[in-house]
């Protein structure tokens, strides 16, 4: 039994540096040479300044930028030291509040009657989601295109730019990256 | 559901299958001793592991002695990862400053790591230091999953030997299964992470300014967002591959630093079921008959495929709230559609029910959508599949061990249909292998329900149920087939870092975990000593279709009879009122 005791104490021990040490600090080696800036958390720099994450997005409500999804994080939407999704039921009283109220939202800001993409009126798991679907994009164009005095061309073109499709053709979704797309909406145009 | 969605699906589980072989292949002989191709550079190491240990590497060990090493290993593992919770505020690499871990939050992190769970009362972010999340969570993500493992190939070793005592070296099997399995696999798929984005840095958050300010929930203006990182990557490749799951975020797999894209989602979920799958194989391979790996794994996938594809198909037909205020709920080239409360835009309906379903048919519990937002009946399926014992793939090890006492139950049942001893790979079945496996299956149903009850009659269990109506009840009774069968997820919005479910799904989770486990140890001691008999013309075969058809009604049948009322009161009833609000 002792003997046990000790081989388990000395096993652990070790085991611990090789997996609890070693490993991810090779890991973090490997990860700073070749992939520096997404193991930093690919982060946007503009100029000197670093303008936010490419893979965190961030909140959005006046009319002339695009906006994304609910963001159910505490104290504030897009809290990124503290994710945090919803987790309404689809039967929980707010779910169906927050809906109404981002629909709302959208009109007054002077969205056009058509029907809203579910994307637009949902919560994301992280409450980080930097992404919106092509058709959310779509929806808010004519809104920008006012709101910023440019032509509805000239904002689809923004968008498509920054719009991804299925990695490799295949896995996951067609999505546009809102903080992106936006902070390209301020860039001077050259058009 | 678009033909894209088809095509995800069957090149996830095309790609999936492929790997079943060779790392099958290859594990068997890490655990049978015989050479790989690992051996020249792992050799040494292991070597200078067992010489700095003391480990002699041909002493064999009863089942009691190997039982025994296993309960001192994870006690040892428990006080750990407790201390070292309790210590971090004075410890290194916390560049936060994070505070110590309260006592009952502690305990059960403590549990749920050694026990392979990953369950996670707390948020990662905001509760643990870069050290404890590396020298605690990352190393209890290596060995619990190389503990379960070794007990499989304990049991596969009492069908192979006979007429002897021992069932191998404790010690061995966890280092071999560490060395050679989970670190060499774990090193590549976190370096591939990391390329598409997930963090592995030991700076502190980011700070950065919005470029829209904004408000919260006081009016207060908030103009900065702070971004956490880690070493996240390093973590987040042995969560997955060792059924393990826990988060090193609050939201796991949905963060976008932990699981950044489509690539990265599918690299993980094939890291979820890759182990799994594959010690299918070597379950084969070592009884020296393929065709009963195959059938085991056949029988798993006969569950598993029907139920993933009911649950895309639930998921993306969306709210029926929703469709009434005029939202478009349709899935085209330009939008995922369904209901995409708390999933991502990279993932959609696919990729979070396919997660859903893998995650919880093996117990690893990561999650990349919150499951308490499905609508209730593809939120009924990651629970059934977590209440079927986990034995669908299940865990690294656990799952399979757990498929093989329900296999031992369905030869017993056949034997009796036709009034002869019961024989599964030429050992007779006697009562107490019955009895052992007959613990094994009915302790975490009855943890489960038993747990379940307790707490939604207690005030303090009721106390921090989110969401109203059976969906409440459906948060609780999620909560302990979770902990109860060693998955992790969770229907996040029940507040569960409280001391009352702290201890309680804590206890969950030491029956999960070990009531299964001894009971295994004992049918390998047991088998073991047994001679072995020769199939006569009245043995039924268990690499049949029959047979897999059997061990798939025997899984169905204890499942049902056992959850079918709990459930009835909550996704069930949710589903008619949710169907009544067309």
């Amino acid at each position: 039994m002792f003997t046990q005791l000790r081989t388990a104490a000395l096993v652990l021990m070790a085991l611990t540096v090789l997996t609890g040490g070693v490993y991810p600090l090779v890991v973090t080696a490997i990860a700073q040479l070749a992939f520096p800036r997404q193991a930093n958390g690919s982060l946007i720099q503009q100029g000197d300044q670093i303008t936010g994450s490419e893979l965190i997005g961030q909140p959005f409500s006046r009319p002339e930028y695009f906006w994304g999804r609910l963001s159910a994080t505490g104290p504030h939407p897009y809290n990124a030291a503290a994710s945090s999704g919803s987790n309404f039921g689809p039967l929980h009283p707010g779910f169906k509040e927050a809906a109404e109220a981002r629909i709302l939202a959208l009109h007054s800001a002077g969205s056009s009657g058509k029907v809203v993409p579910v994307d637009l009126v949902t919560a994301s798991g992280s409450g980080l989601d930097p992404h919106i679907s092509p058709a959310a994009a779509e929806f808010q164009v004519p809104r920008i295109a006012v709101a910023r005095k440019m032509s509805e061309g000239a904002v689809r073109e923004l968008v498509s730019q920054h719009t991804e499709g299925r990695q490799l053709g295949i896995l996951g979704e067609p999505r546009v990256n809102v903080l992106r797309l936006n902070l390209a909406l301020d860039q001077p145009q050259g058009n | 559901m678009t033909s894209n969605g088809f095509v995800q699906l069957a090149v996830y589980l095309g790609v999936l299958l492929a790997c079943v072989k060779p790392l099958g292949f290859y594990m068997a002989r890490v655990y049978s001793g015989s050479g790989t191709f690992l051996d020249r550079f792992i050799g040494p190491l292991e070597r200078l592991l067992y010489r700095l240990c003391g480990i002699e590497k041909s002493a064999e060990m009863t089942w009691r002695q190997y039982s025994v090493a296993i309960l001192t290993f994870s006690l040892l593992s428990f006080l750990a990862v407790y201390v070292l919770q309790r210590t971090q505020v004075w410890l290194p690499l916390n560049p936060e400053s994070l505070p110590a871990v309260s006592p009952d939050s502690s305990f059960n992190t403590a549990v749920s790591f050694t026990t392979n769970t990953n369950w996670q009362g707390y948020g990662g972010e905001t509760t643990m230091s870069y050290l404890t999340q590396m020298l605690a969570l990352t190393v209890q993500n290596f060995v619990s999953a190389a503990a379960g493992m070794a007990v499989l190939v304990t049991l596969i070793r009492g069908f192979t030997r006979h007429s002897t005592e021992t069932i191998g070296n404790f010690w061995v099997d966890l280092v071999r299964g560490t060395l050679y399995i989970l670190l060499p696999i774990s090193l590549l798929f976190a370096v591939a992470l990391v390329s598409q984005g997930v963090v592995q840095t030991f700076n502190s958050y980011h700070e950065v300014a919005f470029l829209e300010p904004t408000v919260d929930a006081e009016g207060q203006a908030v103009t900065r967002q702070s971004i956490a990182v880690g070493p996240a990557a390093s973590q987040i490749a042995i969560k997955q591959l060792g059924t393990n799951g826990g988060g090193f975020f609050n939201v796991n797999s949905a963060h976008p630093l932990e699981n950044p894209t489509p690539l990265s989602n599918f690299l993980q979920l094939l890291a979820i079921l890759l182990i799994p799958a594959a010690l299918c194989y070597t379950f084969g391979e070592m009884v020296s008959d393929r065709r009963q790996g195959w059938a085991v794994l056949a029988a798993m996938l006969v569950i598993f495929v029907p139920l993933l594809v009911a649950t895309t198909i639930t998921e993306q037909s969306g709210n029926p709230i929703l469709t009434r205020l005029g939202v478009d709920q349709s899935a085209s080239d330009s939008q995922p559609g369904g209901n995409m409360e708390g999933k991502e835009s990279r993932f959609g309906i696919v990729n979070s029910s396919l997660w859903a379903v893998a995650t919880t048919a093996a117990s690893n519990g990561s999650v990349n959508s919150m499951h308490d937002s499905f609508t209730p009946l593809s939120g009924l399926v990651p629970m059934w599949l977590m209440q079927l014992g986990e034995v669908i793939f299940g865990g690294v090890g656990s799952g399979l061990y757990g498929l093989l006492m329900f296999a031992i139950v369905a030869v017993f049942l056949s034997g009796l249909m036709v009034g002869r001893t019961p024989e599964y790979l030429g050992k007779k079945i006697g009562a107490f292998e019955m009895k052992m496996a007959a613990l094994a299956i009915l302790f975490p149903c009855a943890m489960v329900l038993v747990g379940t009850a307790v707490a939604v009659v207690s005030a303090s269990g009721r106390a921090t149920i989110f969401n109203p109506g059976p969906h409440g009840f459906s948060e609780v009774l999620y909560a302990f087939s979770s902990a109860g069968n060693n998955n992790g997820s969770a229907f996040a919005g029940l507040g569960a870092n409280t001391p009352f479910y702290n201890g309680l799904l804590g206890l969950a989770m030491l029956v999960g975990r070990f009531w299964v486990m001894l009971p295994v140890l004992a049918i390998a001691g047991s088998l073991a000593a047994k001679k072995t008999v020769p199939a006569g013309p009245g043995t039924l075969p268990t690499h049949t279709p029959l047979f897999v058809v059997l061990l798939v009604a025997v899984v169905i049948v204890v499942g049902a009879l056992s959850f079918f009322p709990a459930l009835a009161l909550g996704p069930i009833v949710e589903h008619l009122l949710l169907a009544n609000q067309e």
